[in-house]
């Protein structure tokens, strides 16, 4: 199958100092890709490059970043304002503070989909809200209604998602977004985002710390440590027999429960 | 065996003006015993957090006592608290946050040792010693807490809370915020203290996983009530209540 995003030994920098060395690794259209390694190890790096999203400091120095036969590294602000967001969506660790504070979930929706699309905001609310049904959520009208903080942690990372995906992007990219989640909502927000990679055929690459969210979700897993790529490879196979030392190392690390 | 933390009825309220008062803990009451790890897990909103500032102090109860070794520290303060403090000790969830910005970690670690009088240069002998322990090097003692990672700067706080020797520890989700490997370090180096030292910790975490490998018993909270108590075996692979199912059924 063709590949919809592609790094092609990827090397990036921060003021000069090279983070990222040397990355290869592809995605599929309805792929899903786990980013796993300890906090430092590039991880977060990785999904911002393919957003252009570096900030003034970090440049991709080597290699390129291939996404529907466009090299994003090479691209101006307003080519790349064009994928972000349309092609390109991001859920972000805490959905709660990446959204406005001071104005409601709607509004924001609105905003964020005319940026791209002439629409109307009875349109934009009909399909905010058959998405929302779609992600079975309670009370959908009253979640387009709400600012961000009368809604609880778990909502707002899924009200997040859904607005991530309202403009049908062909990526999405996910830095933690369960992270700072209980358990429960935890599993209902993976099992939320496999059932949009079922529905729309949307291809994720999830960035986490957490084994158990990769191997509930990922069909790939690439290791990364200190910005090299440690193994790479089908998630069960290197979930359950690593082949490199410190992917052994990592997972061992992990504490399992036992249940009987 | 005498409990060294004994904790009946507590109960705190939180009374907003214009709003219904909110009790996020409502009668809880358990014990801890010498040596034993307790693990404390529930949701977020459960109480558990609510709960290790109550028992060290930062907060006030609004019902139920606090006995520590027989004693009720429930209304201690000024002075009595600072006796308090010599066997407690607490580990917070955000290790950069729990430290003094503008000094360095070295002058927090052995702030305790100065309160209770203890000369300057002996205090620093005890920082080392203690940074050692915590598998740091002596330079830590002169960095500050942004110079150092989040596991750095964790293990120095363990280190701060050793610094007194107390006889209690309460970590507040002290490994939450740590990657894996660092955290299995942590739990070792809590494990190695619990042998050397004798320590009863209050383990505070949301991770069923790491409870049932650390602790000798565990509490289940559930919207400020304890709703299952147990060996971690029994309340992980046969759990009574349906909360407790729940929050198993939904480790991945």
């Amino acid at each position: 199958m063709d590949e919809l995003l592609k790094y092609d030994h990827v090397e990036i920098s921060f003021a000069g100092r090279p983070v990222v060395h040397d990355v290869s690794v592809s995605l599929e259209p309805g792929e899903i890709l786990g980013l796993v390694g300890e906090s430092g190890s590039g991880k977060s790096t990785l999904i911002k490059a393919a957003m252009g999203l570096l900030g003034g400091n970090g440049l991709v120095t080597r290699g390129d970043i291939w996404f529907r036969g466009q090299n994003i590294p090479d691209l101006s602000d307003q080519e790349l304002r064009k994928i972000r967001g349309a092609q390109i969506g991001m859920i972000f660790q805490d959905a709660g503070a990446s959204l406005c504070p001071i104005r409601t979930i709607g509004g924001q929706i609105y905003e964020s989909m005319s940026a791209h699309m002439e629409i109307s905001k009875e349109e934009a609310k009909k399909r905010s809200l058959d998405l929302f049904h779609k992600l079975h959520f309670k009370n959908a009208e009253r979640i387009w209604d709400s600012y961000p903080f009368e809604l609880s942690g778990g909502m707002n990372q899924r009200a997040g998602i859904a607005i991530a995906m309202l403009m049908n992007p062909a990526v999405l990219m996910a830095d933690e977004p369960t992270s700072a989640l209980d358990v429960a909502v935890q599993k209902q927000v993976v099992l939320e985002m496999r059932q949009l990679r079922d529905m729309f055929g949307t291809a994720i690459i999830i960035v986490t710390h957490d084994i158990g969210v990769v191997s509930a979700m990922a069909d790939r897993v690439l290791v990364l440590k200190d910005g090299n790529a440690m193994e790479y490879g089908d998630a069960g196979q290197v979930l359950k027999n690593p082949q490199n030392a410190y992917t052994k190392k990592l997972l061992s690390a992990v504490p399992r429960l036992r249940r009987n | 065996m005498e409990p060294i933390l004994d904790i009946k009825d507590l109960t705190k309220t939180f009374r907003n003006r214009g709003k219904s008062d909110l009790t996020v803990v409502d009668h809880v009451s358990f014990q801890l015993y010498p040596g034993e790890i307790l693990g404390v897990v529930g949701e977020s909103g459960s109480g558990k957090s609510t709960i290790a500032k109550l028992i060290t102090r930062l907060i006030d109860a609004t019902e139920g006592s606090i006995f520590m070794n027989g004693r009720d520290i429930t209304h201690a303060k000024g002075a009595q608290l600072k006796d308090i403090y010599q066997q407690l000790q607490m580990v917070f969830q955000n290790p950069v946050g729990s430290f003094d910005p503008r000094r360095t970690l070295g002058d927090g670690i052995g702030e305790s040792l100065r309160n209770h009088g203890v000369p300057k240069e002996k205090c620093r002998e005890r920082v080392i010693r203690l940074l050692e322990q915590c598998g740091l090097s002596e330079e830590f003692a002169g960095r500050y807490p942004h110079e150092v990672s989040g596991g750095q700067c964790q293990r120095a706080a363990i280190a701060r809370a050793l610094a007194i020797e107390p006889k209690i520890l309460i970590c507040d989700e002290a490994t939450s915020a740590l990657d894996v490997t660092v955290q299995k370090q942590i739990v070792e180096l809590l494990l190695s203290l619990q042998k050397a030292n004798g320590l009863s910790y209050l383990f505070i975490c949301h991770n069923l996983a790491l409870v049932q490998m650390l602790c000798s018993r565990v509490l289940v909270l559930y919207d400020g009530k304890i709703v299952e108590s147990g060996t971690p075996d029994e309340v992980i692979l046969s759990p009574k209540s349906e909360y407790t199912k729940c929050l198993v059924d939904a480790v991945l």
